[in-house]
């Protein structure tokens, strides 16, 4: 039974992973994440992971792919892109190297876990866990004397992440989500005054040359001038706009 | 048969290495902020596969409490950086990694 749960949510899991990777339009590799998600959050189920397993679903399908959806319609990027440019040369063929070499080191560690090169097999591996470290199998009785079952997992999480042997890495993990608030509200907060639009035509920097290098310097006033195609045209305010321009 | 088959931590982690590397192809190929974005949450979903996994063979709780660290870091990344993706579109209308080239907004 568990075997035919896992074949069954990791092709679910590929396959949303999958969609995630070739599917053109955002939004759709956005729902294809939330295929994903679910599908390792029942390989969480079957790995006896109870409270994960619900956070998994709570905190990445309900909030961050909604999150992402949300930025996906305020900015109207849903736009398809095309997977075939290939902007560095050879681009494909190096991803294509490396993920030989990554999928090689998985299928290293899967050879390694079935003990054929330690040539000790995990069922004989003897493993004492670590002095004070929590045991996930065996009864145990906590402060009060309360006996533990091992299947109460969102107790055992709870107690232990409360523990003094995690309470200061919770801790720290508050701290880390109150600056990531401030610095979402900071970052997105519109700034004073009207904002210049970029000019969109300038290359990616790889294939900048010396030619568009000097566009860069305030000297050649090209792209200044077009620039302040909006502007009034006396000359004093468009010296004193193209100053303040340069100098940014 | 399939019905009988016991499930060992090396399905998981070979699971948990093809999705690492799906994740990390998507990163290499494609050029939408976002995407990227989702291509890394992938490879997070990956390595909490493993820590979980690997917990569970070692009857050990802190794969488990590893995993809620790495899903807050996650979390507060996925902020951040689309906060980070707001900030420059709305000065580039055009959602290219590689036209963003400068540290300007």
């Amino acid at each position: 039974m568990e075997a035919v749960v896992f074949f069954i949510a990791a092709g679910v899991t590929l396959a949303g992973a999958c969609g995630v990777v070739l599917l053109k339009n955002p939004v759709h590799a956005a729902l294809s994440l939330v295929g994903t998600l679910f599908g390792v959050a029942i390989h969480f189920i079957n790995l006896e992971a109870y409270f994960l397993a619900a956070v998994q679903v709570i905190v990445y399908a309900g909030a961050i792919v909604i999150l992402f959806l949300f930025v996906i319609m305020l900015l109207g990027v849903d736009r398809a892109e095309s997977i075939r440019a290939e902007p560095i040369i050879g681009q494909r063929h190096l991803a294509l190297l490396a993920l030989v070499a990554l999928l090689t080191f998985g299928v290293l560690i899967g050879v390694a876990s079935k003990g054929e090169v330690t040539g000790v097999p995990p069922q004989e591996a003897t493993y004492t866990p670590l002095e004070g470290g929590l045991s996930i199998d065996e009864a145990r009785q906590d402060d009060t004397g309360n006996t533990i079952a091992p299947k109460e997992n969102i107790r055992e999480v709870g107690r232990s992440l409360f523990s003094t042997r995690y309470v200061f890495a919770l801790e720290i993990t508050a701290l880390l989500l109150t600056i990531a608030v401030i610095g979402a509200v900071v970052l997105t907060r519109r700034p004073k005054g009207e904002l210049e639009p970029i000019p969109d035509d300038d290359p990616p920097s790889i294939m900048r040359n010396d030619e568009n290098n000097a566009d860069l310097h305030p000297t050649s006033s090209d792209d200044d001038e077009s620039l302040l195609e909006t502007e009034p045209s006396e000359s004093e305010t468009s010296s004193a706009e193209e100053s303040g321009v340069s100098g940014e | 048969m399939i019905l009988g088959l016991s499930i060992g931590p090396e399905y998981y982690l070979a699971l948990s290495a093809l999705l690492f590397t799906i994740g990390a192809g998507g990163l290499l190929i494609r050029r939408n902020p976002l995407v990227m974005f989702m291509c890394i949450e992938l490879m997070l979903n990956a390595a909490n596969l493993a820590f979980i996994s690997f917990g569970k063979e070692m009857g050990d709780l802190g794969g488990q409490l590893s995993v809620l660290f790495v899903l807050v870091v996650a979390a507060a990344e996925v902020v951040i950086g689309l906060a980070i993706v707001v900030a420059v579109m709305r000065r580039r209308p055009k959602a290219s990694v590689d036209e963003v080239s400068v540290l300007r907004g």
